[in-house]
């Protein structure tokens, strides 16, 4: 079936250029029937790549090793949900999801906005269709996933062993989803500086597509940093590596901009930043998708060098020149409305927080790519580590959580001193009796750093709470409900409001999380033989006995061996088991006199033991000691080697039963990192928060209210 | 000749579906309820900037004064917009 891939992705780029081009001269002539003709081109282009998923997909799902892709990253023992999710571990793969994502994506909005914009559409619809046939044309005619074998092999190579992770499998499409998202707000904004209807127009229709990439994009980003912290057996969520930052500026950006094009619509203003913004937010999207498979820069997540090099750089050259060319052509008609009428303003705090965000991506884009810039000034490669990247983005982020929670309390235009004072009273007291309470019962004051951004967070939870209750009592006045009616009409009728609270409470959760986990981890590495313990905060771990499972890991990710130990953890006269492991996955070629040595030598996985809690986690990762197997897997390579492949599983089992039986030493790691639950926790309630903002807002009869008020007005001169 | 004839049917479907409009009038009919449709969504998007000025009020956050300025300027700004509504009865 690899013929009919291939004929619906040359299908999908032929009509992807067509779509380009009566959508340009639809708008260029004004020529309606055009612009349909284009729009209609896009959902073509949606359906037939829709119909290539699905022919790769059945080629994963079938295991039918004709096609070069599925023989590369799947075989027959590789799990039904990573068979499913193979299809983006690979460079094909991904590409052709980014398209597909895009297809979608662009086939939705025309089709919600087939009734507005109809300037701009026309237009947006051609830089999206652009965006298509780069991509499309590089998996037609680069990195095609319908390769095919002349020569069918047995099994396959099966998926990367550390990419048999749910977040992993689920984290690439979130991304993606993110990455290509932006898209949309980007592609309309060039249709708005082309057709000068620079006002908010292009900003109302997409602002909610730009929320939903910054929602997919956070999420994705969250499940990553899970996926380092229960699979790469370091202990850590975040390293600062290339690839993580390459997804964190866009969605930086991102965020930027979903707060500054609110003073664009409600104040006209910022307009040439915010064009500026969504362009520089999709170019770092480009980015992150090129540097993820690019091999320019060392990283753990990158998962192979990329020929395309040459093709996307161009790609990205010619977006970022397009764009600020275009830009400063129409800078005259993006001249700003107004002004900023007074530093006690929301607007003022916003544009603060804008600032700091474009500084962090800054601060990250210079110390991602330092070692390009080190080579070409000096000839020397330097990197920069941790501890540079936390120096300048730890006061940066102080700044940003302190700003989050002081913009809600101030209103459009002005406030007055009087009602800032007010709206501070509560917060402030709430902060003042935290802190109160951190210093007296708690640690924090050994990390000035942390205490202050726990004290911002305790203002930003205390000024979002203050907001829900004085809105609720105001809705109460309004309309005389109870408590919980009011707070759900509230919410109802102001979604992008609260919900951008909720966003508020989860992002300052999550800044709890990472300050307390990385100021007070406590962290051992030992090597224990069984019997011997070591204490780890007000832990005392003993390390029992080795474990050894056969096909049979707990995550069940597909490993042929697996090998641990049982580890018994003690707190506070309560004991519980933890069980620890690494995945072995065998190698791909073993050599052909030490067929069972091959068992042991190829990819390996830590499968951490993680006991959540809510205030500390308990983290353990092993390494065990594989000497212990040297003899046995040396006597079984000299005995058995020439034993048929069926025969050699049960070998290996006996092997495997001989390390748990023998008294090996371990290595272990453990952490006991308090808060850090609250990372993902208040990541959950930032995408709860998003999806409340996102919830699509019904005609309602206010709406008839405030017509008949309106109306009324027509008629009537304006209140003095 | 698999690859070729689906590569032939899908293009010949595709032209099918994108030539509709240039064979019809249909774009042309569109174009009056399209134009209603935007200002309609315009008027949605005023009222919700009106509501949100009001709950600034409602919260504190807005002097008395400065609410019915702003009041006034964003009711209009939908004064205008149903005016262009009622323009296309």
């Amino acid at each position: 079936m690899a013929w009919l891939g291939s004929a619906s992705l040359v299908a999908a780029l032929l009509t992807a250029l067509y779509a380009a081009g009566a959508s340009l001269y639809g708008g260029i002539a004004g020529e309606r029937r055009w612009v349909l003709s284009g729009r209609r081109a896009v959902y073509c282009m949606a359906a037939l790549l829709a119909l290539a998923m699905a022919v790769l997909e059945a080629a994963f799902i079938r295991s039918d090793f004709s096609f070069e892709l599925v023989a590369r990253n799947s075989s027959e023992a590789t799990p039904a949900f990573y068979k499913v999710t193979a299809m983006w571990s690979s460079q094909e793969g991904s590409l052709l999801l980014w398209v597909f994502l895009l297809s979608v994506y662009s086939t939705v909005v025309l089709a919600l906005l087939r009734n507005r914009l109809r300037e701009i559409a026309p237009y947006a619809t051609a830089v999206l269709s652009a965006i298509a046939v780069f991509f499309l044309a590089l998996v037609v005619f680069a990195e095609s996933p319908f390769t095919t074998l002349a020569a069918v092999p047995a099994d396959g190579q099966g998926l990367n062993p550390l990419l048999r992770h749910p977040a992993m499998m689920i984290h690439p499409p979130l991304v993606y989803s993110g990455y290509v998202g932006f898209s949309i707000p980007f592609a309309f904004a060039i249709g708005a500086l082309i057709t000068r209807r620079t006002g908010a127009e292009w900003i109302q229709a997409t602002r909610r597509y730009a929320l939903i990439a910054w929602t997919f994009l956070g999420f994705g980003i969250m499940l990553g940093a899970l996926w380092s912290y229960t699979e790469l057996g370091w202990g850590g969520y975040w390293a600062w590596d290339p690839v993580e930052n390459a997804s964190l500026m866009p969605w930086l950006t991102g965020t930027a901009f979903i707060h500054s094009v609110m003073i664009q619509e409600k104040r006209g203003m910022l307009r040439r930043w915010n064009a500026s913004l969504i362009a520089a937010t999709f170019v770092l999207a480009l980015l992150g998708t090129f540097l993820v498979r690019s091999g320019i820069l060392d990283s753990i997540h990158a998962f192979g060098a990329s020929t395309l090099g040459k093709p996307f750089l161009g790609f990205i050259a010619v977006v970022l020149v397009g764009s600020v060319a275009l830009i400063a052509s129409r800078w005259e008609s993006l001249r700003s409305e107004g002004r900023i009428d007074s530093l006690m303003s929301r607007e003022a705090v916003f544009a603060g927080n804008n600032l700091v965000l474009v500084g962090i991506c800054f601060v990250v884009f210079w110390g991602t790519f330092f070692p390009l810039i080190s080579e070409a000034v000096t000839g020397t490669e330097s990197t920069v580590g941790p501890p540079w990247f936390n120096r300048y983005v730890t006061p940066l982020a102080l700044v940003l959580v302190l700003l989050a929670a002081i913009g809600p309390l101030f209103a459009w235009r002005r406030m007055t001193a009087r009602a800032l004072r007010r709206a501070f009273l509560a917060p402030g007291a709430l902060t003042l009796a935290a802190l109160v309470a951190m210093l007296a019962l708690t640690p924090a004051a050994e990390s000035p750093t942390s205490l202050l951004m726990f004290s911002f967070v305790a203002f930003l939870l205390g000024v979002v709470v203050q907001e829900f209750s004085r809105g609720v009592s105001a809705r109460r006045t309004m309309t005389g409900q109870g408590r919980l009616a009011a707070l759900g009409g509230l919410v109802s009728r102001n979604r992008r409001r609260y919900g951008g609270y909720i966003v508020h409470s989860g992002i300052a959760l999550l800044f709890l999380g990472v300050a307390a986990s990385s100021a007070f981890v406590e962290q051992r590495d030992a090597r224990l033989a069984p019997g011997e313990s070591i204490r780890v905060g007000d832990y005392t771990l003993t390390y029992r006995e080795p474990t050894a499972r056969i096909l049979d890991d707990r995550s069940g990710t597909g490993a042929p061996v697996t090998l641990g130990a049982a580890i018994e953890a003690e707190k506070d006269g309560k004991r519980f088991k933890l069980l620890p492991s690494r995945n072995y996955y065998g190698a791909p070629e073993p050599e052909e006199d030490a067929p069972f040595r091959g068992f042991f030598e190829g990819e390996a996985t830590s499968e951490v033991d993680v006991r959540w809690g809510l205030v500390r986690d308990l983290w353990v990762a092993v390494q065990p000691d594989l000497g212990a197997l040297e003899a046995p897997i040396a006597e079984a390579d000299r005995e058995f080697r020439d034993l048929p492949a069926d025969a050699q599983g049960l070998l290996v089992a006996a092997i495997a039963e001989r390390f748990r039986r023998a008294p090996s030493e371990v290595n272990v790691r453990v952490l006991v990192s308090p808060l850090i639950a609250w990372i993902w926790i208040g990541s959950g309630i930032a995408v709860l928060g998003a999806l409340v903002a996102l919830w699509p807002e019904g005609r309602r009869p206010l709406a008839g209210l405030y017509a008949a008020r309106v109306g009324r007005e027509a008629r009537e001169p304006a209140p003095a | 000749m698999e690859y070729a004839l689906a590569l032939v049917l899908l293009v010949a479907a595709v032209a099918l579906v994108v030539s509709r409009p240039l064979r019809t009038a249909e774009a042309e009919e569109r174009e009056h309820a399209g134009l209603r449709r935007e200002l309609e969504a315009a008027k949605e998007a005023k009222y919700r900037e009106i509501r949100d000025a009001e709950l600034d009020r409602r919260t504190g956050k807005l002097a008395e004064a400065d609410w019915r300025r702003i009041d006034r300027e964003l009711r209009a700004e939908a004064v205008e917009i149903l005016r262009r509504i009622d323009e296309l009865d």
